[in-house]
C-alpha cells in the first residue's frame, strides 16, 4: 500500500473540490437560470472534457502548461518553478477535466428549484446574494453535494491526463492510480490489488451518496 | 460601540485567517523543498536500483525518491523540466543528446552494459534458448498469439531486442505478435503474464526473484545487438544527497549489487 499516494491523491481530489465548489455554484445558478443565445455553446464546452479522450486533453494541457506558453511562463515568473510535472499543474489540469463533473450535477440541482419560489424571492425584495444564500442554496444542495462528491471521486481515478502532465513523481504526481499501474509493472501484484480495492470502496461508497442525494432533488418542494 | 469595537478585531482575524489558510497552502504546495531528491532510473534498473537505495539509506540515512520508466519518456519529461536530479539512462545516447543542450552537469559516467533475456512463463509452448531456435521453430510453426518487447522508438532494451530480432532474421515475422510495453518492465509484465508465449526483457529484471521465478530465459548473445552502454548523469538542479548516491553508485557496494543483477561493469 502506497499511502503517500494515496495522501497526494485526496489532497488533489480536497483542492479540486475547494476551488471547484465556487465555481459550480457560480457557473451551474448561471446555466440553470441564464437565458442567452450561446447557452448551448457553453454547456458543450462544460461537457467537453467528459468525452475527449483524456490523452488529447493531457496533450492540450502539456502544451497549454508548457515552459514556453503563456500560462506556464507566468506561473515561473510567479513562483519560480514550472507547472507541469508539478502538483500546482496537477491541480490545475485536475480543475479543468473535472469541469463537467462538478458544474453539471450543480445546474441540475438549481434548475429544480420552481422558478416561482425564485421570483417570489425577488417580490419579497431579497437581494440576489441573499437569495442565493437563503432560498437556492438550500434547496441546490443535494445537486452540489452530488458534483462535489463525483469530482471527488473522479480526481481519485483520473490516469491518462495525470500521467501526461504529472509524470510519476512520488509525492508529487504520483497518485494513487499512477501507483497501481507502475505497482503492476513492477510484478507487485499484492500491492496494486490492494490499492484497487481501496478505489473500488471509494467509488461504490461515492456512487451511492450520489444515488441517495438525486433522489432529493426537489423532494423538499412536492 | 462596543459592537463596534469588537467587530474590529473579528475583521482581523478573518485577514489573519484567510492569510494563514494562504499561507499554509504554499507550505504545502512548496514541501517539495526538502523532500528526498529525485532519481529517474531507465525500467531495468527497477530491482537493482532499489536495493542500492536501500542500502544507500542503511548506510548514509539520506533517502532518495525513485522513478522508473523508459528511458526515452524521462529524457523527454528532463527536457520539459521534471524536477529530477538525477538521470540512469539505459542507453548513453540519451545523456549526450541531454548534455549537448546543457541540461546536465557533465558527461557524465557509464555505470554498467546491459544483457538481453529471452523469457518465457512456466506453461508457455515457447522454450527460451540463446540463439531463439525454439522462437522461429514456433514462428514457422505457428501457434505464436503474443510476444512482448518494450517500445523500440523510446525504450532503449526494445530497440536492441529489435535489433537482435533483426540480426536473428526473426523480425519481420514477429511483428504481427508483438506486444509493446511502454518500458522493459511492463514488456516483463506483459511476456510473464500468461497472455504471450514470451518476451526480451533485461537480464537484471530475470535475475530479481519476483520476475525469473514466473518463468525460464536465457541470455541473447551481446554481439547479436549495440551495446546497451548504460550512462548516468547529474542533471544542472542536482543537490548533495543527489551527489552523494551518484558517488555511492561507483563504490564497492553499489557495484556489488549492480553485478548480483548481470550487469557488467565498466573498470572502476
Amino acid at each position: 500500500m502506497d499511502w503517500t499516494a494515496l495522501t497526494l491523491s485526496l489532497e488533489l481530489a480536497g483542492w479540486t473540490i475547494l476551488i471547484l465548489l465556487p465555481v459550480s455554484v457560480l457557473a451551474g445558478r448561471w446555466l440553470a437560470y441564464g437565458r442567452f443565445r450561446a447557452k448551448g455553446l457553453i454547456e458543450a464546452l462544460v461537457m467537453l472534457p467528459l468525452v475527449l479522450p483524456p490523452t488529447v486533453f493531457g496533450f492540450y494541457l502539456l502544451l497549454a502548461f508548457g515552459r514556453n506558453s503563456p500560462i506556464g511562463s507566468f506561473w515561473n515568473g510567479l513562483s519560480g518553478h514550472q507547472l507541469v510535472f508539478s502538483f500546482e499543474g496537477l491541480v490545475m489540469a485536475s480543475v479543468i477535466f473535472n469541469l463537467p463533473f462538478a458544474i453539471q450535477p450543480a445546474q441540475r440541482g438549481f434548475e429544480a428549484i420552481p422558478v416561482e419560489v425564485r421570483e417570489a424571492a425577488a417580490c419579497c425584495g431579497m437581494r440576489p446574494w441573499r437569495a442565493l444564500w437563503k432560498v437556492d442554496l438550500p434547496l441546490a444542495w443535494p445537486g452540489l453535494m452530488t458534483a462535489m462528491v463525483l469530482t471527488f471521486a473522479h480526481t481519485l481515478g483520473e490516469f491518462g491526463i495525470v500521467l501526461m502532465v504529472g509524470g510519476s513523481i512520488p509525492g508529487e504526481t504520483r497518485t494513487i492510480a499512477i501507483a497501481i499501474y507502475d505497482r503492476v509493472q513492477g510484478f507487485d501484484m499484492a500491492g496494486a490489488g490492494i490499492m484497487s480495492a481501496v478505489l473500488v470502496a471509494i467509488s461504490f461508497v461515492a456512487i451511492a451518496i450520489t444515488y441517495g442525494l438525486s433522489s432529493r432533488i426537489g423532494r423538499r418542494l412536492t | 460601540m462596543a459592537v463596534h469595537i469588537k467587530r474590529v478585531p473579528m475583521m482581523k482575524r478573518r485577514i489573519v485567517l484567510a492569510l494563514a489558510a494562504c499561507l499554509s497552502c504554499n507550505v504545502a504546495l512548496s514541501a517539495r523543498a526538502d523532500a528526498p531528491p529525485l532519481i529517474a532510473a531507465a525500467s531495468d534498473l527497477k530491482f537493482a536500483v532499489e536495493a542500492i537505495a536501500a542500502a544507500f539509506a542503511a548506510e548514509t540515512g539520506q533517502e532518495v525518491s525513485l522513478t522508473f520508466g523508459s528511458t526515452g519518456i524521462l529524457t523527454t519529461q528532463i527536457r520539459q523540466g521534471a524536477p529530477f536530479e538525477l538521470l540512469m539512462a539505459a542507453d548513453e545516447t540519451f545523456v549526450q543528446q541531454l548534455q549537448a543542450d546543457g541540461l546536465t552537469r557533465d558527461a557524465g559516467s557509464l555505470y554498467a552494459q546491459g544483457r538481453l533475456v529471452i523469457i518465457a512463463p512456466h506453461g508457455s509452448a515457447l522454450q527460451a534458448d540463446a540463439n531463439l531456435d525454439a522462437l522461429a521453430a514456433m514462428l514457422d510453426a505457428g501457434g505464436m498469439s503474443r510476444f512482448a518487447i518494450a517500445n523500440p522508438d523510446h525504450a532503449p532494451y526494445g530497440l536492441r531486442a529489435q535489433e537482435a530480432l533483426m540480426h536473428r532474421g526473426l523480425w519481420d515475422r514477429v511483428q504481427p505478435y508483438l506486444v509493446l510495453g511502454e518500458n522493459v518492465s511492463q514488456a516483463a509484465q506483459f511476456a510473464l503474464s500468461g497472455n504471450a508465449e514470451g518476451g526480451i526483457i533485461a537480464y537484471s529484471l530475470a535475475l530479481a526473484p519476483e520476475v525469473g521465478a514466473l518463468g525460464t530465459y536465457a541470455l541473447i548473445p551481446a554481439d547479436w545487438h549495440a551495446p546497451l552502454l548504460q550512462r548516468m548523469v547529474l542533471l544542472k538542479d542536482a543537490g548533495p544527497v543527489a551527489e552523494d548516491f551518484y558517488d555511492y553508485l561507483q563504490a564497492p557496494a553499489a557495484r556489488e549489487i549492480m553485478e548480483r543483477y548481470g550487469f557488467v561493469l565498466p573498470q572502476g
